[in-house]
Formats: C-alpha cells, structure tokens, sequence
C-alpha cells in the first residue's frame, strides 16, 4: 500500500520536474498559459529553430503566466538580465500593456525587441444580415448616433481590439471617442457569437480569430487593417483604400534581456530571421492565418518605440491612463 | 447512415494497438493525475502537451492520448474528493458534498464505485450527444449574450442558500465573501486594478485551486494538528468493496437528470462543467423526497454531480470544435492542442476534417470503456492509498497540496496564499460557516459581474435589459423560486439537525 501511495507521489514529482526545468541550452518563455498566441510563438520559434539547425540543441518553451505577461517581463529584468540564452515571445498586448503601465511601473526600455516573425491582421467583422455593407457605412452610423453600434473584442477595455475601431473612428474625423460602445469577452470566438447573435453588432479582432467563420458564412468582414489585401484573402478590402488610414496588426515576436551584448543580440535577430524564411513557419503562418510581417533588429525596436507613443497618447484620450 | 460510416471511419483511425496502449496510458495517469489535489484536467493536459510532442506523435496519436488523459482525470477528480474531501479539480467540488459523509460512514468503496458509473453514464451519454447534435447546437451559443448569462449565473447563486450549511445566512455570507475574494486583481471592464495593493502575482486575481486547496486541505492539517489527530476527517473506515447493485439502480434516474443538466451547461461557452455539476446537483437535490439527507451521504448526491461534471466535459467540447469557444479550462487547452497540430476549430471542422472529428470521438468513446474497466475493480486500490494511518496519510496530503500548487503557479507566492486560505478555512470552521458558498463566489464572481456590466454598457445601463429576452426572463422566475420556495418550505418542515460531518 505503500508502494502505491509513492507511486501517487513520485508521478507528481515528475510532473513538476518535467514543468521545472531541464538540461536544455536555450529557452522561450511564453508570458501565458499554454494555448494562446504568445505559447504558439514559442512553440513554434523552438521547433523550428532546431529543425533548420540554428540552434544546436533543443529549445526549452516555459510558460510563465500572470499579469498579463507583467510577471515574466519582471522575472527576465530582475533575474535573468545578463542571460543571453533566453527569449520571450511578445505581441502587441505586450506593449499596450508597456504603454499603459499595466506592468507595475516597468517600462518597453528595460528589455530590447529582437523582431517579429508574422502579424496576425486586425479586422472588422459583421453578422452575415448585418445593415453594413462597407465600413463606410458604420461609421455614419456611428457618427449620426454613438451608441447604436457596439463592438465586441477579445481584449479588455483599452486592449488593442479595442483600439481598432477607435483609431477608424479617429481617421474618420470623429473624436467623440468615448461615446463608442465596447464589450471586452473572452477570446475573439467569443466576440463573434456575441456579434452573430446580434447582442453587439460588430467584432474587432484578429485575422485569424475569424477564418472559420468566414468561410462558413456567419460573419462578413468590413475592412482587414493592413497596408496591402491579405493573400488568401483578397476579397477583403483594407480600411485605408476605404478611406480610412488605419494600420493596426497584432505581430507575433520576442524581447530579449536588456544586459546582452549587442552580438548576442544580433545572433537572435539572426536566427529570428532565419525562423521567418523558413518553409515551416510560412506553412504555420497559412495555416494559422497570419500574414507575412518581418521586422528584426534595431529596425523593430524603433517601429515598436513609435508604435507605444501612439498607444499612450490614445489611451490617455480615452482615460485608460491619466 | 452517415453517422455510422462517420464513426466507422474514426475508430477505424482511432482503433490500432498502438493507440489502445496509447489510450489505456492516457487513462490511467489521467486517473492520477485526476485524483490528486490541485492537478486536474486542465492542468494535467497541459503537462502532457509538450510530452506528446517531443515524442514525436501524430495528430492522432496525440489526440487519442491526451483525450484520454482529460477524461481519466475527469474520473480521477472525485477520487479524492470521496475519500479526502479535497475535490482534485474544480467541478469534483460538489462530489464532495455526499462522497465524503458517505467515506465517513465506511461506504467508500461504494460512493467510489457509483461515481465511477456515474462519470461514465455522463461522459458516455455526452458524448453521444456530441455526436448527434453538436452543429446542431453549437447555434444554442449564439441564443446567449450577456443579460442570458447573467441570469443564469443569478440562478446559481439564488439556489445556492442551502449548500454545505443549514443556515441560509452564513451561506450568504460566505457566498459574498467568496464574490468579494473575486473581485481581485484587473477589472476586466475597465482595465483598472482592484485590492492588489501593486502586487502582480494578484493582477490575475486569486487562482481558484489555491483557495480551494487552502480551504479544504490545509485547514484540514491545522483542524488535525490542533485535535492531535483525533476525530481528524483524514482517512476513511475501510469497507468490504462490493459492487452494489441496488445502489446503482436506486441512482439511476440521478445519473441521467444529472447528465442532461450537464451537458447543457457544457454547451454554454464559458459556463462549463463547474456549473454542470454545481446545477445537476441542486436540480437533483430539489426533486428529492428526502432533500435533509443531501450533504450527509446521500448516493444521489454523488451520481448526480459526477454524472453533470463528465457530461459537461463533454458538452464543453461542442462550443470549443464548432465555435473555437472553449467552454472550460481543459477544453481551452485541448484548444491549444487543436492549434498546435494545425487543426483549426470552426463551423467547418465537422466538414473540413472529418477524420480529425470523428477519430476524436472514437477516441473519446474508447476512454470511456477503458475507464469503466479500469476503475471498478481498482476500486479497492484506490481505497487502500487512502486508508494508511492518518499521521502518515497527512504529511502526504500537505506535500501533495504543496507540489500540486507549486507545479500549477510555479510560484511560492500562491503557496502562501494557501496556507492563508487554509487559516480563512479553519477559522471558518470554527465558526459553522461553511467553505462551499465562498469557493463557488470565487469560481463564478467574475463571470457574472463582467456579464453584468457588458449588459450595463450595451443598454446604455438600463437594469431592464436583464429581463428582456425569453430565456432570461425563465432563468430569473427559476431563480426567484430557487430563493423564495425554501423559506415557505421550512414553516412545513422541522428544523433540520446539523450535518453529521460538524460534530467534533
């Protein structure tokens, strides 16, 4: 009887030694449980890197959830900031939450971005009975009446689905923007069975939340907030050759420590580089609906420094921060 | 036809030797991994995830073995709910209620045994639901926005009076204590930060496991400490283990009410098996003749929830393979498993990937048989672990709670929380006021208030809107009488004694 109940015990060793760590030369921490975009980075960073051989051992993926990836973005400034084997996958949550000081005073300078592989494209989404044919369309709607129209997204108020329509709305010369109604749930699927059952009446979220949906019909998408169509997708008109400028993607990346030398730094943009040419991610990137969006280097840190002014200068618009 | 070439197909993927052992693996560290406190299904797929792939699996191969690990730990939940009264993950909280009065009374083996029957008629009947009707009702999702929630969850809490305690008020009380406890961490509605004084460890808010393992264990470990181990709930009379019959069949109409609660509940994104279990046992209690003896050993009230818990588990795969909607924790992760092999769910999975569907639920159904197998004759085993000495027992409980925790959160913070918790718990008891109210606030806080507020910012915060639908306005008169019916009743019935379990 005894054996048994070591055999309970020592199952729940293993489990946790296999959680806690292991000989493993490089490591991805993703900031969440797994699941969600940021563990899909990681995975993916670390099975490709090995496959096209630019790294020589396998790469170990931890997930550090808590905080909104507050509490990994702490653990890799406070403990691992001279620790050149280990990146973190990022996305734009990630300097949203930077650019609402979500993460407890730390700030984006504290840790450098490598790159970005591929950007998952913001959209605008309609039940297939909706009044709207054009995003044109909702915002007049919008104009002659704020509230008659609703937005669902995946994020919370002030998240970055958020921001989606309330940059439309400015572009459209409309600054009123607090009066536009928004409902954060859990996850863009569940934006649109909100917005398909006409609860909201629009969903903001991202390109590869609706492809199911699209394809079956439920929804229509108004606008994909990219410069270009998106290949797979050219049915989809973008908001800028509508009239209106907006530009918002949700890429998919990594930071690394702040205390690195500028080589290690170079050879993660490097081997980052190497991931986004790779046949295996643009495979992943089709399947997953994520179009091709590669930044690597100090090019990327000085998109990612602009890309949070503007998200603090919004923010503060809408009372987010003060 | 269709259905049946459909089912032919997957288990003709799904059936080799190879996945059998596969699957028989699967299903029995599930079953551990079930049974001990803090690691359950979500968690335990989790672990398992990268295992799979380091292994090199396929999709199928993947598949098969981590479906079989959900649903052993779906089984293995209510093991150590029955026999520690400590429920191994969240929906195996309401198994407790009666498992562990009935282990007390030495009636271990046979609370084992039904719910183990139970979780198989619910699983079993869900999963042939799935397989009938799931793009059917995967619509049922889109019939629900947030003054539908809303009201639901209002029909959780108003039934809620009678659950642990016989004093409504304490269980108020506590109720109100658990939805205070929830309101930690990010106000999702308005991003702002709630009672975490700066700390980031609660942003996310107070894991449920680490209260429900502080509440139930460790002030379990101090009420021991405290008692020098006498009149100590840890360790239960071993009983003969016979398979009883007339149990079974006195259970039976529990078992399939408590299935088809649950798997509606399953079905509804985001309420989930928690919900399933805690509404197939009100519902069971409601419309028992003899309601005083739930809460102290009643067989219905162990088959009713275990048969909601695994029907949800089931219902919940609905939503998350037609919408991509995880209606769960563990469903959230099969996600991601889905994600990971490059199998996207949506409306157009059933027609897109056929193979991927069906083999899954082959996958499911053989799970299902496996554990049936599995865990009656090992009844006995299981009921042995558990009846060693309670000063060696309860060394091993803390350690368990401790790792299962640690592995969970990875941080020593929670670790604390716990023990702060089990403190919370024990002062609790002292007090008769009972833990279940404050674990079910915790669990379901936060889901209805942030259906509550969507509500108030879609109708510009007219409260009438929580009223303005057919389906709300039915869970509300429910919920009303939920509340209302027990005061008028208890005119008409003598003061119930206190439960068996509070005498010390």
């Amino acid at each position: 009887m005894k054996t048994t109940m070591f055999k309970v015990l020592g199952t729940s060793a293993l489990l946790s030694a296999l959680t806690a760590g292991s000989a493993f030369a490089t490591e991805c921490i993703a900031p969440a449980n797994p699941g969600g975009g940021w563990d899909f980075t990681c995975r993916q960073i670390a099975n490709i890197m090995y496959e096209i051989k630019a790294i020589d051992a396998p790469m170990q993926v931890t997930n550090m959830a808590g905080g909104g990836g507050g509490v990994a973005f702490s653990a890799v400034v406070a403990d691992h900031n001279e620790d050149p084997d280990v990146i973190v996958a990022a996305s734009s949550a990630t300097t949203t939450r930077l650019a609402q000081n979500a993460f407890a005073g730390m700030t984006a300078d504290q840790v450098r971005f490598v790159g970005a592989i591929g950007a998952d494209p913001g959209v605008i989404v309609v039940a297939k009975d909706s009044p709207f044919q054009s995003l044109s369309d909702m915002v007049e709607a919008i104009k002659a009446d704020p509230g008659s129209v609703a937005f669902a997204g995946g994020s919370a108020v002030g998240g970055f689905d958020h921001m989606k329509p309330l940059q439309i709305m400015k572009a459209a010369g409309f600054d009123d923007i607090t009066k536009i109604k928004y409902i954060g749930v859990d996850g863009g699927a569940d934006a649109i069975t909100q917005t398909v059952g006409g609860f909201t009446q629009a969903m903001t979220g991202d390109m590869s939340e609706i492809v199911g949906f699209i394809k079956s019909g439920d929804v229509r998408a108004l606008a994909v907030l990219t410069e270009e169509r998106v290949p797979g997708f050219d049915d989809i008109p973008t908001a800028r050759e509508q009239g209106f400028d907006v530009v918002a993607v949700n890429w998919r990346g990594v930071y690394v420590p702040k205390g690195i030398s500028d080589d290690q730094f170079n050879a993660w943009a490097e081997r980052l580089k190497a991931v986004a040419e790779s046949d295996q991610w643009k495979a992943a990137m089709a399947e997953n609906g994520l179009a091709p969006f590669t930044k690597v280097g100090g090019d990327f840190q000085s998109w990612v420094d602009g890309v949070i002014a503007d998200t603090v200068v919004l923010s503060k618009e809408i009372g987010v921060i003060q | 036809m269709d259905l049946l070439n459909n089912l032919a197909l997957g288990f003709s993927i799904a059936l080799s030797p190879y996945t059998l052992v596969l699957a028989v693996i699967g299903c029995f560290v599930g079953t551990i991994i079930g049974a001990l406190p803090g690691l359950g299904p979500s968690n335990g797929v989790a672990l398992l995830i990268p295992i799979s792939f380091s292994m090199g699996f396929d999709a199928i191969s993947a598949l098969v073995l981590l479906t079989s690990v959900y649903y052993g730990a779906m089984y293995g939940g209510r093991i150590s709910s029955i026999l520690l009264n400590i429920p191994g993950d969240e929906p195996a909280m309401m198994t407790t209620l009666d498992g562990y009065p009935m282990a007390r009374q030495g009636k271990a083996g046979e609370a084992l045994v039904v719910s183990g029957v139970a979780s198989f008629v619910g699983a079993f009947l869900a999963t042939v639901g799935l397989m009938l009707m799931a793009p059917w009702l995967a619509r049922v999702a889109f019939k629900f926005g947030p003054a539908e929630y809303f009201a639901l969850y209002m029909l959780a809490f108003c039934t809620l009076g009678g659950v642990g305690s016989n004093n409504q008020a304490k269980s108020a009380m506590a109720a109100c204590l658990g939805l205070g406890i929830a309101m930690i961490g990010l106000d999702k509605t308005t991003n702002m930060q709630r009672f975490t004084f700066g700390n980031m460890h609660l942003f996310d808010g107070i894991d449920f496991l680490v209260a429900i393992v502080g509440l139930f264990a460790v002030s379990e470990v101090f009420h021991f400490i405290e008692t020098h181990g006498k009149n100590s709930a840890i360790g239960v009379k071993l009983g003969k283990v016979l398979i009883p019959w007339k149990m079974l069949n006195d259970t039976k109409g529990a078992m399939l009410r408590g299935s088809g609660i649950g798997f509606l509940a399953g079905i509804l994104p985001g309420a989930g098996a928690s919900l399933g279990s805690f509404l197939a046992y009100m519902g069971e209690k409601s419309i028992s003749r003899d309601k005083d003896s739930f809460g102290k050993g009643n067989p219905n009230g162990v088959a009713a929830p275990e048969a909601g818990n695994n029907a949800a588990a089931g219902g919940a795969l609905i939503p998350m393979l037609t919408l991509g909607v995880p209606g769960s924790g563990t469903t959230a992760v099969l996600l991601a498993l889905l994600l990971t092999l490059n199998i996207t769910p949506g409306p157009l999975l059933f027609t897109e990937r056929p193979d991927v569907v069906w083999s899954l639920i082959a996958a499911l159904l053989i799970a299902n048989v496996m554990l049936l197998i599995m865990n009656v004759p090992m009844v006995k085993v299981f009921v042995r672990i558990l009846s060693v000495p309670s000063y060696i027992l309860l060394p091993g409980v803390t350690m368990i709670a401790f790792v299962g925790i640690y592995s969970l959160t990875g941080s020593s913070f929670d670790m604390m929380l716990m023990v702060a918790f089990g403190v919370l718990g024990y002062v609790c008891r002292k007090l008769d006021i009972p833990t279940v109210p404050i674990i079910l606030g915790i669990l379901l806080g936060n889901a209805m208030e942030d259906n509550m507020r969507r509500a108030m910012i879609l109708s510009d915060g007219d409260w009438t809107y929580l009223f303005s639908s057919p389906i709300a306005i039915s869970f509300w008169i429910a919920a009303v009488l939920g509340f209302i019916a027990p005061i008028f009743l208890r005119r008409f019935l003598k003061k119930p004694p206190l439960p068996t379990t509070d005498e010390d």
